[in-house]
């Protein structure tokens, strides 16, 4: 079942470059993601480790995979929806005097099937080495992703994000490296990078390579997770790449990098070093929330103000982690509140962008009255996104709020709770507006698609059940994951 | 006695990259010093197949592919030289210096668990590192960030050597083979960059940034 869940994206990857005609590859986009999903799926029934127990299936790993799974179907659905609308040829651009066209739906599609193959990898992988390998090369094959209309501005952002990822997935290799070192304590038995060999011999470990190797993984992962300050690859590449991309780039690809943390994390908590990584863990998020406030309040873009809302949500996955006990819970479950959400969100404003032709968050007025489903997406997206109740992220903040609270961190929860209210203020102040007001006059009533509305309306729902009620099957796998990180 | 050499290549060729304006020479310093790095494990370690195949491997990724890639993006470029970068040549060859005596003094505070082979293997491999990285942020041509990314990676891969570790072989393959498809994408996105913006100064790209 796990080679199935590689394999089946890798060759329709394959196949996409190989045949001719759009519309059989848009086909085969929609059947891997719905094979993937079948796969991931049958998890009830447990399967065993591959390749030498280099890659399994682990709580975690089920979690996240699932999510990602799910995440990649319905954007396997928008994007195809999104594809057939996009006129080839020579397009004007409407931000500058300017013409570019896109990159051919080939490559698109067939990065989109490797980017799932990659996250799987990771997700999936049980050695510090291969989680190395499959993390770089998420964002080798997602970089033409963003880069799908060519014009300059996706190519600042492409290359910002190449870049700025590759240096720092090369610290999380010294993280590697420092690893082994502490591994290797006497030269006679070196224990291998396997996960659960180094939990299982945590107390051999050196205490400063550990200490060493949790740092370069936390900033190494943390510039692909968006944790501040160096998230600045992020703003740029979600506002330039695609919707569908924007969506998965934050949905999935974060919480990838996010796991690649998690690792380490488990690994410094087997080797005693509970305190020192959450510590670590609650400043970083506790930084990114605030960077992200600032950013947000007067934000002009309305597409660089969801890719600043990742940066805050990061930032408190990395804070419910680093809280411990039942906030780690609370974070594993808004990382899929958060996920699902954002991608509502991108998909919604990549509808808007089609209409209005416009990023710019005040040229966007009277979006009811336009677009009537995309507006309730949007507003809805809204109360989600700022932790509303009932939505589900409601649930997820409040409980990593209590946990706060229930240790003795006033300082910490006042502090949380004071940026979430910046940031609700400045979200729905900049948000709410584009629903309301006069259409400008150049904007016609538009027929909003299936393919286009849909899928988000169905992730919406799903944040809204998650918030009333998590269902058993859920709430028993975040509740194993969460037990691994040292929670409960 | 070979490893001091291979290591004394090392070092001059950092010097050479911080003190280099033409592309041309700089892909050629980096191939230089990509080769001296390969044949290290060989001089570290025991002979063995896998560790002979990698050597292999990575020799002629980093002494001929890799040229040759970036030699063709220059030629279809026609950038031959950079001209400002943020640091001035003259004040870079006094960092180069810099960041060596600040390794040597850094390595022997490093706890290693165990000795290593030479005592210079850790204080160069730090130096490539840092050199690397400075590389990376002083200069504001695309490509010589490529090749300061790749002397990056040289100095992070010469402190696996070091520490006398060595990873499985199929993960060394993956790592190598995620450099390539990483030289090889960026060697796209500059050919990219050329055409749309008629230079490949980085400093260039501001369009994106909060108003």
């Amino acid at each position: 079942m796990l080679w199935m869940l590689i394999f089946v994206p890798l060759a329709a990857a394959v196949a996409s470059f190989l045949i001719r005609s759009d519309a059989l590859r848009r086909m085969l986009l929609i059947a891997a993601a719905l094979c993937h999903t079948a796969a991931a799926a049958c998890w009830v029934y447990p399967t065993g480790p591959i390749l030498g127990g280099w890659f399994d299936i682990d709580p975690i790993a089920q979690y996240f995979l699932t999510l990602t799974s799910v995440l990649f179907l319905a954007g396997a659905f928008y994007a195809v929806g999104y594809l057939k609308a996009e006129q080839t040829g020579r397009k004007k651009d409407f931000m500058e005097d300017a013409f570019f066209i896109n990159a051919p739906q080939a490559v698109f599609i067939g990065c989109l099937l490797l980017f799932l193959t990659t996250m799987t990898m990771v997700l999936a992988s049980q050695h510090f080495g291969l989680l190395w390998v499959a993390m770089e090369a998420t964002t080798l094959v997602s970089a033409p992703l963003i880069y799908f209309h060519r014009h300059h501005r996706s190519l600042e952002a492409t290359w910002k994000y190449l870049l700025i990822c590759s240096v720092g997935i090369a610290l999380a290799l010294l993280g590697n490296f420092f690893l082994a070192i502490a591994a290797s304590g006497t030269q006679t038995e070196s224990i291998s990078l396997l996960r659960n060999a180094l939990i299982a011999n945590g107390s051999k470990l050196s205490t400063p390579w550990i200490q060493a190797a949790f740092i370069f993984f936390l900033v190494g992962y943390g510039t692909k997770m968006g944790l501040a300050p160096l998230h600045t690859w992020l703003p740029d590449a979600h506002s330039e790449a695609p919707s569908v991309v924007s969506s998965l780039l934050s949905g999935a690809l974060l919480n990838c990098a996010f796991v690649g943390i998690l690792r380490a994390f488990e690994v410094a908590c087997a080797a005693g070093q509970t305190a020192f990584a959450q510590d670590l863990l609650v400043l970083f998020g506790l930084v990114s929330i605030a960077f992200a406030a600032v950013f947000i309040i007067g934000q002009a873009d309305y597409k660089r103000l969801l890719a600043y809302s990742s940066v805050e949500h990061m930032g408190i996955l990395a804070l419910g982690t680093g809280l411990g006990q039942a906030a780690v819970s609370g974070a594993m479950l808004h990382a899929v509140n958060h996920s699902l959400t954002k991608a509502v969100l991108f998909m919604t404003a990549g509808n808007i962008l089609a209409v209005y032709k416009t990023k710019t968050a005040s040229r966007v007025r009277g979006l009811f009255s336009v677009m009537p489903v995309s507006g309730l997406l949007w507003v809805a997206g809204l109360l989600a996104i700022t932790g509303f109740p009932p939505f589900g992220t409601f649930l997820s903040e409040f409980t990593i709020l209590q946990s706060a609270v229930e240790q003795g961190y006033y300082g910490t929860a006042a502090a949380f709770l004071i940026l979430l209210g910046f940031i609700f203020i400045g979200f729905s102040a900049i948000a709410l507006r584009m629903t309301q007001g006069q259409k400008p006059e150049s904007v016609q009533p538009a027929c909003e698609r299936p393919p286009a509305v849909v899928p988000p309306l169905v992730l919406i729902t799903a944040v809204l059940l998650l918030g009333v009620y998590v269902p058993e099957p859920v709430n028993d796998m975040l509740h194993r994951a969460a037990v691994l990180l040292g929670g409960r | 006695m070979w490893t001091d050499i291979s290591m004394v290549i090392l070092i001059l060729t950092n010097m050479a990259v911080l003190g280099t304006s033409r592309l041309r020479a700089c892909i050629r310093i980096v191939a230089v010093q990509g080769v001296a790095l390969g044949i290290l494990p060989l001089l570290i370690h025991r002979f063995e197949p896998g560790l002979l195949v990698f050597a292999f491997l990575s020799i002629i990724l980093k002494g001929i592919i890799f040229p040759m890639m970036l030699g063709r993006t220059l030629r279809q470029l026609n950038v031959w030289r950079e001209d400002a970068p943020y640091v001035g040549y003259g004040l870079s060859l006094l960092v180069g210096p810099l960041l060596l005596a600040f390794s040597s003094w850094i390595s022997p505070r490093l706890p290693l668990p165990y000795s290593v082979h030479s005592p210079m293997l850790i204080p160069v491999a730090l130096f490539t590192l840092m050199n690397g990285l400075y590389v990376i942020v002083s200069r504001k041509n695309a490509l010589t960030q490529v090749l300061g990314y790749l002397v990056l990676e040289n100095g992070i891969y010469a402190f696996g050597m070091a520490v006398a570790y060595h990873q499985p072989l199929l993960i060394e393959l993956g790592i190598l083979l995620d450099v390539f498809v990483g030289v090889f994408v960026m060697g796209i996105a500059i050919f990219h960059i050329s055409r749309q913006f008629d230079h490949i100064d980085t400093d260039q790209l501001t369009m994106l940034r909060d108003h």
